[in-house]
């Protein structure tokens, strides 16, 4: 199958070894990936900070850049989230039918990562080793959005080598939230000391989620707090390999 | 101008207030532990029900199909409570509805009314306006007398004392009710408050109630309730008083089928509630022989006419989203500066107050999603928490400080960025040469300028690697193989 990445904007930007893994997967699994170069962000930043009108170019963006494509594969719930979500309200709002027609065209072919493996191409064993003690965190869109379920847990449970850890009150939101983390970052921070808390509790080596915007937050307070404790996402343990972990 | 009087609430922006009550280490172990324990409960009669979702499904639909017909059934409402005996009085603001009730007092020459836990009345500052008149009005309900005798406010709107503990309570009694030793047992301090009140039940001669329903059909109020003081408010007094909210209004008696099994499973865990209590007018040698309504607006057809934002008024205030809330239970209820404190808050206020008020609280939230799941009557208070977001952006780019301010500057900036690849790849470059003065020797930045500095208050960040994954594909296709 020809799997375009939306990598995401902030993955492009601050964790392309987030994007190599996904490459190095989906290749492994005999797939061809397309990156459109011109591929930018989903729109998220704005409309979830009241932006509505600025994302609405961004939304379109998006579209123009995707729509010819067998599927898009996301390693990131939220923005996924943001798609399906809201995508429809915006073209709806805007009036303009042919953008609806395209948003509606293109929705059942965008995928989040691990639900685009376990899904629809059918594979939860990727062949991965990864010999580390790691605690799953689910993201609030991974969990009530995109309605994950174990999803990601199965695909985590078979990994060579992989103990796992579950983390307590596991569906309680981290604190990140977008511009949240900035605009109530006192409240942000207490959340996160819960959540860290949380996942110390585990004695896991690795936190992992399908969201690295999560995982960022959390990991600027391990890395704060130096727990030494580190951060990954899935698909970078799912990229991992016998020699190289 | 808002419709809502100047209330006792400081007007306060939610991180400030918030980053205040964050020192409050005691309160927050009282918030935390209320809510594990309620969040528990909750979900335990909640997982019994096989056909919750049904009936989650039905209160939505029954609430929505009230608010679309809204008119016709509070017509229909005041049709059949007149007919019943009662009478109905419309109040467009806080002032309307206090000047209403006084009138009523002062025709009886009342001095003292003894009242039933009413997040209506605190909404228009009742209990203020009839102070002002020489009116005292005495709480009954524990949670709203332990508020009342502390000089405090309401956190909560099932349980407004929560963020109390009974140790705190106790002292409160002691030093309020001149009692010396009271137990701090919650039977003792129930004993304690029981005597305090009983005197009260049995000689004032009106009361004045909230409701949380009102039907339409038969002209019936419905209040449910947990200790009883209820009942003997409703019953006792020769008169009696109901404020209500406009949108408190379901169609039918059946209706409350659903509305009796979702509400107190979601609101404080029970099965159903130790009193259910629903009059109709007045009857003669049974309950008050005067009975009156007084139906609020003070912005609600506001709300109504608002088609993304007006399933807000279709709560029936159960509390469940405070409850399950990770930032209220950071803060507990007093961050959000309103007597709507939790999800619910962050989306009443504001429009209660047409946004003049209550601006930052459409952003007190992490937009979790945790609210939408647990609420019974499945208001999608994510979608109107952004969709209030929406106007507050618009209003502020109204102004010229709004315009001007960094987050628009930073929003229109990154709009006009994100609509090309190559942009977005300038923008890029750029940061990893403006963030060289940042950046530690592990990598990580520990002091961001401006208002990321927010971010670095308690997080490292993360610094842009040298290559972002567009140049790495780039290199990767030029080169024409696999990584």
């Amino acid at each position: 199958m020809q799997v375009s990445l939306f990598i995401t904007c902030y993955n492009d930007t601050l964790f392309p070894e987030t994007g190599k893994a996904v490459v190095r997967v989906l290749e492994r699994l005999g797939h061809t990936i397309r990156f459109p170069y011109d591929q930018t962000c989903c729109g998220q930043m704005h409309w979830n900070t009241g932006y509505l009108r600025e994302a609405v170019p961004i939304i379109r963006h998006f579209i123009e850049v995707f729509r010819d494509a067998e599927a898009v594969c996301i390693p990131s719930s939220s923005c996924v989230a943001m798609i399906r979500d809201h995508y429809p309200k915006a073209a709806l709002e805007s009036g303009d039918a042919a953008f609806v027609a395209d948003v509606d065209a293109l929705l059942p072919r965008v995928w989040e990562f691990s639900e685009f493996l376990v899904k629809k191409l059918g594979v939860e064993d990727v062949g991965a080793t990864f010999r580390h003690r790691v605690t799953y965190h689910a993201s609030c869109h991974s969990l009530r959005s995109l309605q994950l379920g174990d999803v990601p847990m199965r695909l985590l449970g078979r990994v060579r080598g992989i103990e796992l850890s579950d983390m307590q009150s596991i569906d309680r939101c981290c604190g990140f939230g977008g511009t949240f983390a900035i605009k109530n970052s006192d409240v942000s921070s207490e959340m996160l000391m819960e959540k860290m808390v949380s996942i110390l509790d585990t004695k896991a080596e690795v936190c992992t989620a399908v969201d690295n915007s999560c995982l960022m937050h959390i990991n600027g307070g391990l890395h704060r707090q130096q727990t030494g404790v580190r951060t990954a996402h899935l698909a970078e343990i799912l990229a991992s390999e016998e020699s190289k972990s | 101008m808002s419709a809502i009087e100047e209330m006792a609430w400081p007007d306060r922006e939610f991180p400030e207030a918030a980053k205040d009550l964050l020192q409050d280490a005691q309160l927050r172990r009282n918030v935390r532990h209320a809510t594990d324990v309620i969040n528990r409960k909750r979900g335990v009669v909640v997982g019994e029900m096989h056909d919750w979702e049904q009936l989650r499904e039905a209160g939505s639909a029954i609430r929505q199909h009230a608010l679309r017909y809204l008119d016709t059934y509070l017509l229909q409402f005041e049709k059949a409570c007149t007919a019943a005996g009662g009478h109905v009085h419309w109040a467009a603001d806080a002032a309307e509805a206090n000047a209403i009730v006084l009138s009523l007092l002062k025709a009886r020459a009342a001095k003292e009314v003894i009242k039933i836990k009413s997040m209506t009345t605190e909404e228009i500052g009742l209990n203020r306006a009839l102070a002002a008149q020489g009116i005292a009005a005495k709480e009954t309900d524990l949670a709203e007398l332990i508020i009342q005798l502390g000089q405090d406010r309401p956190s909560h709107i099932v349980a407004p004392a929560l963020h109390k503990n009974r140790h705190e309570v106790r002292e409160i009694f002691q030093r309020t009710m001149l009692v010396e030793s009271v137990g701090d047992r919650p039977e003792d301090l129930t004993e304690v408050a029981r005597q305090h009140l009983r005197a009260k039940f049995l000689s004032v001669p009106v009361a004045i109630s909230g409701a949380n329903f009102l039907i339409a059909e038969t002209g019936g109020v419905c209040i449910v309730e947990s200790e009883g003081n209820g009942r003997m408010c409703l019953t006792l007094p020769e008169m009696l008083i109901t404020i209500a909210g406009i949108e408190k209004v379901i169609p039918r008696f059946q209706d409350l089928e659903v509305f009796l099994q979702t509400l107190p499973r979601s609101a404080t865990g029970e099965r159903m509630n130790p009193y259910n209590s629903i009059w109709t007018g007045v009857h003669a040698g049974d309950g008050p022989s005067e009975f009156h309504v007084v139906l609020l607006d003070n912005g609600r057809s506001d709300i109504l006419h608002d088609h993304e934002a007006s399933q807000t008024l279709k709560c029936i205030r159960c509390a469940a989203c405070q409850n399950i809330c990770p930032v209220y239970r950071q803060t507990g209820g007093h961050a959000y500066s309103s007597v709507y404190a939790g999800p619910i808050g962050a989306i009443l206020t504001p429009q209660l107050y047409q946004l003049e008020r209550g601006s930052s609280l459409p952003y007190a939230s992490s937009l979790c999603g945790a609210c939408y799941e647990v609420c019974p009557v499945k208001i999608n208070i994510p979608e109107v928490l952004i969709h209030l977001r929406g106007q507050v952006v618009v209003r502020e780019q109204e102004t010229l400080t709004g315009k001007l301010g960094a987050w628009n500057l930073g929003m229109q900036a990154a709009a006009r960025i994100f609509v090309s690849g190559d942009r977005l790849a300038l923008a890029q470059h750029l940061g990893r040469i403006g963030q060289r003065p940042f950046v530690g020797k592990d990598g990580f930045i520990d002091h961001l300028p401006l208002m990321l500095g927010g971010w670095t208050q308690s997080r490292d960040a993360e610094a842009l690697p040298p290559q972002s994954f567009r140049q790495w594909w780039s290199k990767r296709e030029n080169s024409g193989g696999a990584s």
